[in-house]
């Protein structure tokens, strides 16, 4: 697209510039806004949509069936197991789910048996599950673990990597903007909760951080040598490292959602619920905010730690006080 | 740079590349050609349908399991398994926790149960001992000799529980038969038995359990050390028991030792199965036992290993079991190929609408990453029986993206070279030797997540977490090794090289052709408007106090700004 590439080069020159560290303030507290609404949908609505997974329970899928009636599948549950209160769903086109409390290994077979018949399908369509009530909560604990495992180390790999440890702790921050908000995301859209969906977060961890390594090696590139002159801040040097680097965010992130939202169409709408579905939307959702993120977040959050720094502070009054001579000179010129 | 010098390393980093693949190639055909691979990729249940069971395993007490005691949960459980008749199961452990049982088809109650079951080891004393087939019919005992005990039997090793109904049993007793079925349905522990034992051909009939399993304390191999502390150079078993296994011990070994012909053995069971008869030679009243016979070392320790196991009764609690018939898995590997097409169509699409022909190496690129993904994944498959998942698939097709991010991120650069007006071919040098860095860094990051997730993700997520990393390794190389020697390559040709209007490399478009070169590589910038006619003299006048640096930076600025003030001054 020409016009991207002439923008791209515009933003390059700094012909073109947006004020995404200039205006951090605004940014945060749209950030702070959207972290705060994350934490109250969720409570609001009760918590979680939490698969069975977490509840522990029999789930039974039928598909290729024809008459997707809910009204059948509740009667063949309790023809088969009368103790028993199903939950029966059309998740997919062709596809029921039915979930049930806890069914011993007997009243699977016949419930499965039950469920093919009532619908009028061979055996063969019928896939029954069966989750412990403790399955969820092992996943979950795996996953919190592996979360403080991987952000303890990627910290470390980026402070060595960038030699610094403020960009580090501004990438971290952001990261975790990142998760509560895709987290309150999938909260509001109602999706379940479910082992994948939290290795989709987990995965989320990584692209957000891809992207944020990207935009921080340049700004690492156009800061080092910041202090032998005096064109522009430092301040000033990060905004520009955003802006040139902006045309290379949005690419990276459509190409990686292109495929990602594949998955989700594909999951969502043909397979019905499933490992593809719960996986792929917290991705979906998680590399749009982690790209947002990492321009409107940690690159701010970056130049704000960076800005009290004396040696900042010095070059940064070096700067505009030459700018205001040279203004200075050329108004009395002007005059 | 000399011009031979890039095109040297591009030849060679693509010979490199071609090298790795007909290797790999090699290897696969090989494998397929002895029927040791296939061609197409392993299958995990989810995509060809069967049952994936879950299990955690529990100890009695509650305690915490080990390593070793879960690695001896996975051989029990493989042997109940295969013993079932269920051919082609798969045993792991996961996460050092759990333990994954992945079968085709759908195990009947009978299995299930088989599989969650403890493991059930006791002691019996040896009644009788027989052939291991069932006597012929013509020698067997006729109807009117068969024993009919009419006293109560006073200890284990009393024939007098020997009736007529098992004397009749145990003659026509098919060992092949009865272990083929693998019927072992725990026996009643104050009744005799019929058990036998593989290793040594031979059945028994076996008088009530004496000792639990769960009375040994401890059982491991070693050499037999003789009285005087020689090493006898025998390899042994020495086992021992608990306080309560001592004293039964010590009864049976005071009874045993007496006794002639079989009645002189103890079994040891496991499941059912003899694992074990050692004869008794001595009283032994301090729970210690020695079990020596023809051991090698291996055998020596697989019996200590069993022996513990006993030790430690571990029944299995089901976590998940999930059903998959293969009707939906074949359906959902159609579904995730069909996701994995749309979304390389997708950024396929975006890549030329983006880049222009330039796309077209992102393509190439992405077919070689395809290409080593596939011969890694099938490899694996018969090295290490990997399996490819749903998850799995989906790993792949969210890393087309993460691929052709780095694809990106080394395009961009070449176009930010341009812009400061390089040539291509030094443009795509200093790209690739900035964009290197970046790219190594991001995949590192990726790559430890992918391993972070690995080593915790439970059930079938795993495969995410594999393929995931697994791309990105396939990225890196592709990266290095086809990437961007391509386009080092390309960079010689005159339709990219002069920045044809299709070749996504256009200097006009990117705005390159007029920038001032000497001073380099300094952005450009204007946090002031450019200086005009108007105040030429005064930027003279602020010209003369700067310093050299700041002279030069000024007309790198000017220089790039298209409005040079030099030039209006030559003018002026």
């Amino acid at each position: 697209m020409p016009n991207l590439a002439t923008w791209g080069n515009d933003l390059y020159t700094g012909r073109r510039s947006y004020p995404f560290i200039a205006k951090r303030n605004l940014w945060f507290a749209i950030a702070a806004l959207l972290v705060i609404a994350s934490i109250i949908v969720p409570l609001v609505k009760g918590g979680f949509n939490l698969g069975i997974e977490f509840r522990g329970g029999s789930e039974f899928t039928v598909s290729q069936v024809q008459h997707t009636e809910v009204k059948v599948g509740e009667q063949a549950v309790k023809d088969a197991a009368p103790d028993h209160e199903p939950t029966v769903t059309n998740i997919a086109p062709n596809t029921m789910r039915i979930q049930t409390e806890r069914l011993t290994n007997e009243q699977t077979l016949q419930v499965a048996d039950a469920l093919a018949k009532a619908y009028g399908v061979s055996d063969s369509e019928v896939t029954s599950s069966f989750v412990g009530p403790s399955w969820g909560a092992d996943v979950s604990q795996q996953a919190f673990w592996g979360l403080i495992a991987f952000v303890v180390l990627v910290a470390l790999l980026m402070a060595i990597y960038f030699r610094t440890w403020k960009m580090s702790l501004a990438a971290i921050i952001g990261l975790f903007t990142v998760v509560i908000v895709t987290a309150g995301i999938y909260s509001l859209s109602d999706f379940e909760v479910t082992p994948s969906a939290i290795i989709g977060f987990l995965t989320i961890l990584s692209y957000s951080l891809y992207d944020t390594v990207v935009v921080f090696d340049k700004i690492r590139e156009n800061t080092a040598h910041t202090f032998e002159q005096t064109d522009r801040t430092f301040i000033e040097q990060i905004n520009l490292a955003v802006n040139q680097t902006l045309v290379r965010s949005i690419n990276t992130s459509v190409v990686a959602v292109l495929p990602v939202g594949s998955i989700l169409f594909i999951g969502a709408y043909l397979l019905g619920a499933g490992t593809l579905k719960d996986l792929s939307l917290a991705l979906f959702v998680g590399i749009i905010v982690g790209t947002l993120c990492t321009i409107f977040v940690q690159a701010p959050l970056y130049a704000v730690l960076r800005h009290g720094e004396p040696a900042v502070r010095k070059h940064n009054a070096k700067v505009l006080a030459k700018r205001g001579e040279s203004q200075v000179s050329q108004a009395a010129t002007a005059g | 740079m000399t011009k031979t010098g890039p095109i040297k390393h591009a030849r060679r980093a693509l010979l490199w590349l071609g090298v790795i693949i007909i290797a790999l190639s090699a290897v696969l055909v090989s494998g397929v050609a002895t029927n040791h691979s296939t061609f197409a990729p392993k299958l995990a249940l989810d995509l060809e349908g069967g049952t994936q069971m879950i299990l955690s395993p529990k100890v009695q007490g509650g305690a915490d399991i080990n390593q070793e005691q879960l690695d001896q949960a996975v051989k029990i459980i493989r042997q109940r398994v295969d013993g079932s008749g269920v051919s082609e199961a798969e045993i792991t452990t996961q996460s050092g926790r759990n333990v994954v049982v992945s079968m085709p088809g759908v195990p009947d109650e009978k299995t299930r149960e088989l599989i969650q079951a403890s493991a059930n080891m006791e002691f019996r004393p040896v009644i009788k001992a027989g052939s291991w087939d069932p006597l012929p019919k013509a020698e067997r005992t006729p109807a009117k000799d068969l024993p009919d005990p009419k006293k109560k039997p006073e200890n284990g090793s009393d024939t007098n529980w020997v009736d007529a109904a098992l004397q009749k049993k145990f003659e026509a007793y098919d060992c092949t038969a009865e272990l083929a079925k693998q019927d072992i349905e725990p026996a009643d522990p104050a009744k005799p038995m019929i058990a036998c034992d593989p290793d040594q051909h031979v059945k028994y009939i076996l008088g009530p359990v004496a000792i639990p399993g769960t009375d040994i304390a401890d059982a491991t191999s070693g050499m037999q050390q003789s009285q005087q502390g020689f090493n006898t150079g025998q390899w042994v078993v020495n086992l021992e028991f608990n306080g309560e296994g001592t004293t039964k011990f010590r009864e049976v070994t005071e009874r045993l030792v007496g006794m002639q012909g079989a009645q002189n053995q103890f079994a040891i069971v496991l499941d059912g199965q003899v694992l074990s008869a050692p004869t008794t030679n001595a009283l032994i009243a301090d729970g210690k036992a020695e079990i020596s016979g023809n051991f090698t070392e291996e055998s020596a320790k697989a019996l200590a290993e069993k022996l513990k196991y006993g030790a430690l009764p571990i029944s299995f609690e089901i976590q998940s079991s999930q059903q998959i018939s293969a009707t939906l898995g074949a359906d959902q590997l159609r579904m995730g190929l069909i996701a994995g097409i749309i979304g390389l169509v997708l950024v396929a699409l975006y890549s030329f609408f983006q880049y222009r022909l330039l796309g077209f190496v992102t393509i190439f690129s992405l077919v070689v990453a395809g290409i080593l993904t596939y011969l890694a994944i099938v490899l694996l498959g018969w090295a290490q029986n990997y399996r490819l998942s749903l998850a799995g698939i989906a790993g792949i097709i969210v890393s087309i993206g993460l691929t052709a991010d780095s694809f990106i991120v080394y395009f961009e650069r070449i176009r930010d070279e341009l812009r400061d007006g390089r040539s291509l071919p030094s443009a795509v040098e200093t790209g690739w030797k900035r964009a290197k860095h970046t790219i190594l860094a991001s995949k590192a990051v990726n790559l430890l997540a992918a391993v972070v997730l690995y080593i915790v993700a439970v059930g079938g997520v795993k495969g995410f977490a594999f393929t995931l990393g697994l791309t990105a390794l396939a990225d890196l190389l592709v990266v290095f090794l086809f990437t961007h020697p391509t386009l080092q390559l390309l960079a010689t040709t005159r339709f990219f090289g002069e920045g044809h209007r299709l070749s996504g490399l256009d200097p006009s478009l990117l705005g390159a052709e007029p920038l001032y070169r000497g001073a380099g590589r300094l952005r450009t910038y204007r946090p002031t408007p450019p200086p005009s006619k108007r105040n030429a003299s005064a930027s003279k006048e602020a010209e003369r106090r700067q310093t050299i640096a700041e002279r030069r930076q000024a007309a790198a600025r000017s220089g790039a700004g298209q409005s040079s003030a030099t030039k209006e001054n030559d003018n002026a």
